[in-house]
């Protein structure tokens, strides 16, 4: 009997397949497939020739997969005065300049949240803990005011600055940087080494798996914000390619709301989904070239 | 010692005296000014009759007074239509990111990486490409996937407009953002489920556990608290940033007889239609202190065993 409860407890992260994993089987493999479905459903669409849009009633999946869609979608923004690769190219600039100034502000704070002494240490920690539950919607007006105090609006900028910070991120860096034992850091600045070289030389090399995951979060707050594009820019050369896409559904909508559904709305239906895959696939992309890492970072995430 | 390569003397002798400072600086002026200073203004504003064309007045704790007594709107449907949603999509969806994660857990490791990109993977598409997806399905027309579907099955006569409809839109807001619920506080659940200490289970199983149930409730749960406190506080957020789902799946503030109207959505439609800026932050200060005591509620059941 207790042989068997000890080859239960066993099965917690096991090394190779039993048929008592059967049962987690049989619900994780429906419920996957059932999220995922509209997933597919996008991608299966953004391939579809015209003719297999219109089709009744509507098939899940495509049999003449073509890139169609995405002509569709650079030529008829061809026509507008801003191509659509403008706006693509607006969200990759920005998404990588936010990228690379998160990492460098959070790691830089998280370090010394971590392994600094100084009065108010532990009081900002509190704040930055507390500021996990912030919910930018709320504060959508002031924010609007600070970037227009700031003098950001109509500004490239605008879709930067504002998401800089980001909580989480400071949290989970400390976190990490927690981990690193105090000695190695001591050992280098008896050897006369600044913060700044042991951040750099020490500290950077030993959170990856921390870092990685902060990419992660600033891409996803960057590639899928709107709230610059909406509501601090109105000049459409700078706006965003997440906005763009705003754009396309609200066509879409307007077709529907009038009731008249014909060829036109159809085709928007497929650019769309071409649209959106564009706007997925790197979010996917880079989930599943960073998962490890990330996973590493929250088995540290844990909140006392 | 490094040269300092062109620095003044004077300037890298201040930075490295002061490298905490200059370190924390950046963060600390960009928190304070995009998430600090907009809460204290929201406050500050909550108490004027701001609407952006004229000089504000004060005005006390007028809104306030207002929104908890005659906004027939607040009363009827943004309140209980934002409880039901938190209720539903907070704790339901954190029960079920809970469960999955503990289940996933359980198998080997290849699979369970591919399952847990799959059902983290909503909850990337945020915003834009999640209304993208779901309008698709819920199209009013009969080439609309679930009225196509239905329509098949004989199940209804004719094309229902689900998103247009009242009775439908609250039930489609809280199924698509049950869909998207599992981010990051899914990724922390699993990976504390996945490093509690194996000789706790053995331990436990001396001591007379006897079943999966037992089992999850004195060993797993007590040795991921902490993940499980960074799951409850991200689910809350979560929840309460979805909140205008609701509008952007309809295209429309107010939503459709106000059925999908959530706080969030509240306040932007009497800041940004209404421009009673005031009013709105006042609604917003009431979701912010509402996150913040569920949060709270939240660490107080998580907190370590008295």
């Amino acid at each position: 009997m207790r042989r068997k409860n000890r080859m239960k407890a066993f099965g917690l992260d096991p090394r190779r397949f039993d048929r008592t994993q059967i049962k987690f089987y049989s619900y994780l493999l429906p419920i996957a497939a059932l999220m995922a479905l509209p997933i597919l459903f996008i991608v299966f669409n953004a391939f579809k020739p015209l003719d297999e849009l219109l089709v009744y009633p509507p098939r899940f999946v495509t049999t003449r997969p073509t890139l169609d869609n995405f002509r569709a979608l650079t030529s008829t923004s061809a026509e507008k005065a801003i191509p659509m690769s403008r706006y693509l190219f607006n969200s990759i600039l920005s998404t990588a300049i936010v990228m690379a100034a998160t990492l460098l502000i959070t790691v830089a704070a998280a370090y010394c949240l971590s392994k600094k002494r100084y009065k108010l240490k532990n009081t900002f920690f509190a704040i930055n803990e507390a500021a996990l539950m912030f919910v930018p919607v709320a504060v959508s007006i002031p924010r609007y005011m600070v970037v227009f105090g700031l003098g950001l609006i109509d500004s490239f900028l605008a879709h930067i600055v504002p998401l800089l910070a980001i909580p989480v991120g400071l949290f989970l860096v400390k976190q990490f940087i927690d981990q690193l034992p105090d000695s190695m850091i001591d050992a280098a600045q008896i050897d006369g080494a600044s913060d700044y070289r042991v951040l750099w030389k020490i500290v950077v090399p030993n959170i990856i798996p921390a870092l990685s995951t902060v990419a992660i979060l600033a891409f996803q707050a960057s590639w899928n914000s709107l709230e610059a594009s909406n509501l601090y820019i109105n000049n459409e050369a700078i706006r965003s390619f997440s906005f763009y896409m705003t754009t396309l559904a609200a066509a879409g909508n307007q077709s529907v709301m009038s009731g008249q559904l014909h060829g036109n709305a159809i085709a928007g239906l497929g650019v769309q989904a071409a649209a959106t895959l564009i706007m997925f696939l790197p979010n996917l992309c880079l989930f599943v070239l960073l998962q490890a890492r990330v996973m590493n970072t929250m088995s540290h995430s844990g909140m006392k | 010692m490094n040269k300092p390569n062109g620095m003044p003397r004077r300037f890298k002798l201040f930075l490295d005296r002061h490298s905490v400072s200059v370190l924390q600086a950046p963060f600390i002026m960009l928190f304070a000014a995009f998430i600090i200073i907009p809460i204290l203004m929201a406050i500050g504003l909550s108490f004027t009759d701001f609407n952006t064309i004229q000089m504000p007045n004060f005005v006390g704790l007028n809104h306030y007074v207002s929104i908890l007594t005659d906004d027939q709107v607040f009363m009827e449907y943004a309140l209980p239509n934002t409880i039901q949603f938190a209720i539903i999509v907070g704790i339901g969806g954190y029960i079920l990111s809970f469960f999955m994660a503990w289940s996933l857990a359980q198998i080997t490791k290849i699979p369970r990486t591919i399952l847990a990109i799959i059902l983290y993977s909503p909850s990337m598409t945020g915003g834009v490409m999640l209304s993208a997806v779901w309008r698709v399905i819920f199209d009013g027309d009969k080439v609309g996937l679930l009225n196509a579907f239905l329509l098949r099955l004989d199940a209804i006569q004719k094309p229902i407009v689900w998103l247009q409809d009242p009775t439908y839109l609250l039930p489609i807001m809280i199924l698509v953002s049950l869909w998207s619920s599992m981010g990051i506080g899914f990724l922390a659940m699993l990976a504390g489920v996945l490093n509690v200490n194996r000789e706790l289970y053995e331990a436990a199983y001396i001591d007379g556990v006897h079943n999966r149930f037992q089992e999850i409730r004195y060993v797993t749960i007590p040795a991921a608290r902490p993940q499980m406190l960074f799951g409850a506080v991200m689910a809350i957020v979560g929840t309460f940033q979805n909140g205008s789902i609701g509008v952007m799946l309809t295209g429309a503030n107010p939503t459709p007889g106000y059925a999908g109207q959530l706080l969030v959505t509240h306040a932007e439609e009497h800041a940004f239609v209404r421009y009673e800026m005031g009013y709105g932050a006042a609604v917003s200060v009431l979701l912010l202190i509402l996150v913040w005591g569920v949060s709270q509620l939240a660490k107080k059941l998580f907190a370590e065993k008295a």
